[in-house]
Order: C-alpha cells, then structure tokens, then sequence
C-alpha cells in the first residue's frame, strides 16, 4: 500500500532543494571488512536504527534513505557547531533550546545510554 | 493547571497561532482554522476532510482509485444488518436514537448534562445493547466499527456539529482533551499537535503528516496495515503507542474527551466516513 514513487518524488525535490546532491545514498558501508567500526561508524548505525537514534525520521543524513524533513538536514556539523559539547547537548535534551521541539530528549528521557550519545556525537560531527 | 499554563506559554513563543489560557472553544476553533489555512493556503477548507490526501497530490490519485471500489463496503453492509436485527427483547438500535439513528453521526460526541460524560457514537451504541439486556460489545474493531461505520454512511454529507456549552464539566471535559492534544507524552515527548499541528505536511521517515483539521470525518476508517476497520480510538492508541507512551484504554474519560476536542475543532465540515487508509 505504500506509494513509493509519489514518495520518492518528493524526496529527492526535497534534495534538489537543499541543492546537495551529494547527500544521496553514498554507496554502501565498508563495514566488510573485519576491522572494528571506528566510533563514528557505529554512531552512525546507532543514529540510523529505527529502534535507537532514528534521527532519519526527521533528518536528512548523507547516506540515509527515506529520510523525513521535520528536522533541518544535518550537514556543516562542525561549522554549525564550533563547541561540541553543544551538539552534545542538543542531542541530549533539544527541549532545553526549543522548548517545543518535537526533537526527542534522547539522554534527558533515556531513550539512548551516555555512550551512544557519545557515538553519535562523533558521526555527526563528521557530517 | 500550572503545566498547562507553562505549555501554553512556550506554545505561545512558538507560534503565531498561540493557545490563549482559558481561550474559550470558539476562539480556539478560529485559532486553529486560521493556523491550517495560513499554512495550506491552497487547501479548500471542506478538503480537510480527506486527511491526508488533502495536502498530498501524489498519493490522492491512487487513493480516489480506492475509494472507487471501497474495502469497506462488506463492513457497511454487515453494520446495517447488526444495526436492523432485534435484540432478544424485539427492540433494535433504532430505539435508543433520534431519527432512529439514521443521519445523526454529526451530533457525537456531546456532553450529556445529566450523567456528567461526553458520550461518543460508539459509546450510545453500546449503551443501546446494555439498556436492553444485551452483552456490550468490544471497542475498537469488529460488530462495533461495522455498526458505527453504518451509521456514519447514513449521515454522510452532514456537517459536523458539536456543541460545548457553557457548562462546568463540558467545558472540563473539552480543557482535558485539549490538553491531551497539546501535552507531550511518552517517552519520545511528542504531543498530537508536534505531527499533525505543527508538523502536519512534513513527513516523518516516509510518512506525510495530516492536519488534525478533518482528522474524525471519516472514522472508522479501514486501514490496510490493520487489514480491516478500526475505530477513532483505535488510531489513537496507536499514535500514542508511536511515542512510546501507554495507551488510555477504548473509551476511557482521557480519550472521549480527546475525541470531544478534536472533533469540535473540526466542525461545519462535513462527514465522510467510512474512510480508507494505508
Ligand atoms: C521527531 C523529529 C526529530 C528526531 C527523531 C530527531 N530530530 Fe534532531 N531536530 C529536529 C528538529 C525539529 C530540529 C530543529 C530544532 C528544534 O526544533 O529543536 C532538530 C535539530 C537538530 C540539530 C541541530 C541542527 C542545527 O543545525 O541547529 C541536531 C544536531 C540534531 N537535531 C540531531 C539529531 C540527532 C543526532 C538525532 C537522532 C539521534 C535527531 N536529531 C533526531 C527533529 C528531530
Ligand atoms: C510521531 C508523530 C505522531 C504523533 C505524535 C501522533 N501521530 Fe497521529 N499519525 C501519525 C502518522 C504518521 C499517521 C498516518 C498518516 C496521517 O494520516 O497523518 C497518523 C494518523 C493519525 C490519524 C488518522 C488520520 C486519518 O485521516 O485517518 C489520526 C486521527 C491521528 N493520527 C490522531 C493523532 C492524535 C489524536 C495524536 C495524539 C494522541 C497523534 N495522532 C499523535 C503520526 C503521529
């Protein structure tokens, strides 16, 4: 019952919009190989797990796929966001600089331990 | 009361369509008209209510295809023969309604001044087989939505009309599930407005968000991720399971008050249901 093409469609007007091309689907994790993912690499399967971060429910991420536009694309991290820890925080309890924000308080409300925040830290500072 | 007045408040900052504290029904109703014109100005206001597909040309096409050959003509048909057959007594539904039920979905839910409670349609008929020495019957699927969806069909082209009046517990009831729409819950701490007030024609992964604006128009709805007909508390069970927040229970006081709100903020549009959804 899902529409895929119609949803496509807009998905990648949304891209186009957002004048980043590069932002589609890069071509496969390297996970292949037996070295142990870096930090950021298991931040980001931690960000892209519908049961743990989910941030591609409302953000665009390089690499994700069928991602929603609730959220800004998250690109420029480290421009963004000179301080870490501020990301960090953001990601911690985005209630405490948007009091409304649909964002989900993923420390505040323990929906993701310290350390996966952390992780997740890391990858997106690499985006 | 202090929770609400600071959610209320930070509403405020939000949005230009703020939630006046204490506003009264009818000024929250222009408030929230004017949010949804202001932001699908392209949307005729009798559009709403097509959910989602009121915003979503993509996908409407495909949907008016459905609604050709509906999937739940079989649930109307069933509803009309539960609706007409005796109960043991000789009586029939058609006792416990005005008009003998027949084109009154548009009244539900009202505050019922005597018993003190909001009474939804599916509430009534459930009193109707209780009144009459019948088993009541379980809420969310099966013989009540094929009842209820038959009586939503006979009052199709009606216009919503719910009404709050000035008295204290109608005017509770509506405070309570307008706080239920407003206040964040669950664990991911989303309220009913995060998606389909202030987020309603974003998508969230690859789902559009509806405007809450004609959300009961077409209830019950048969849903194929359900594979059969569901009722408005149903979907909200749903939505709240989505945040990770516990249900309220089929037509406990939190939800038909719910429903108490969101229907009155879409009246004067006219009913559809039974609908069809993905
Ligand atoms: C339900 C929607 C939703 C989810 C899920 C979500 N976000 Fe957000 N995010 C937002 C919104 C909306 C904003 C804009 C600011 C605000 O309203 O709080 C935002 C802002 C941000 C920002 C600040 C961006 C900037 O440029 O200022 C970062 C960083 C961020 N989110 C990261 C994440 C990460 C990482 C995850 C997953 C672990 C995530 N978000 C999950 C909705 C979401
Ligand atoms: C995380 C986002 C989210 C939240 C929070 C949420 N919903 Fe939904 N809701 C959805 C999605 C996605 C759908 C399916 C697409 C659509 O019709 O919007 C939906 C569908 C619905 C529908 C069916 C619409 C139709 O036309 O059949 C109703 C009614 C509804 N939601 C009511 C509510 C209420 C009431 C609340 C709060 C108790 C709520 N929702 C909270 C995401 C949400």
């Amino acid at each position: 019952m899902r529409k895929y093409p119609g949803i496509l469609k807009t998905a990648s007007s949304v891209l186009a919009l957002a004048g980043s091309l590069v932002l589609l689907p890069a071509p496969g994790l390297a996970l292949a190989e037996e070295a142990k993912p870096s930090v950021a690499e298991q931040g980001k399967s931690i960000a892209f797990n519908r049961k743990q971060g989910n941030c591609l429910a409302c953000h665009q991420i390089a690499g994700g796929k069928l991602e929603g536009n609730i959220g800004p694309p998250l690109v420029a991290m480290k421009a963004r966001f000179p301080d870490k820890a501020k990301l960090r925080a953001q990601i911690w309890d985005s209630t405490k600089a948007n009091s409304n924000s649909i964002m989900p308080p993923f420390g505040r409300h323990q929906i993701l331990s310290e350390s996966d925040i952390d992780k997740i830290v890391e990858f997106i500072y690499t985006l | 009361m202090k929770k609400l007045l600071v959610i209320a408040a930070t509403l405020g900052l939000m949005s230009a369509a703020s939630l006046a504290v204490q506003a009264s029904p009818q000024q929250d109703l222009k408030e929230f008209r004017a949010y949804f014109a202001d932001r699908f100005p392209d949307v005729p206001f009798n559009d709403y209510v097509n959910g989602v597909y009121s915003i979503d040309q993509a996908s409407r096409e495909q949907w008016e295809a459905i609604e050709e050959f509906p999937p739940y003509e079989l649930n109307i048909d069933k509803g009309k023969k539960l609706f007409n057959t005796p109960f043991k007594n000789g009586k029939t539904y058609a006792s416990c309604f005005r008009n003998d039920g027949i084109g009154i979905k548009q009244d539900y839910p009202y505050f019922d001044t005597a018993s003190g409670k909001v009474v939804t349609l599916e509430g009534a008929i459930n009193d109707c087989r209780t009144k009459n020495g019948e088993k009541p019957l379980k809420w969310k699927k099966g013989a009540m939505a094929d009842i209820s969806a038959y009586m939503a069909y006979t009052s199709r082209g009606n216009k919503i009309n719910v009404k709050v009046p000035g008295d204290e517990g109608a005017q509770a009831a509506y405070q309570r599930g307008k706080n239920h729409f407003y206040a964040k819950r669950g664990q991911l701490n989303m309220s009913c407005a995060d998606c389909h007030q202030w987020n309603a024609g974003n998508r969230v992964r690859a789902d559009l968000l509806s405007p809450a604006l004609g959300h009961t128009s077409h209830f019950p709805v048969y849903r194929s991720k359900w594979g059969g007909l569901g009722t408005l508390h149903r979907r909200y069970g749903g939505c709240n399971k989505q945040v990770r927040s516990k249900p309220y229970k089929a037509q406990s006081d939190e939800y038909k008050s719910l429903e108490y709100f969101h229907t009155y903020m879409s009246n004067g549009l006219v009913l559809n249901g039974p609908g069809a959804r993905k």
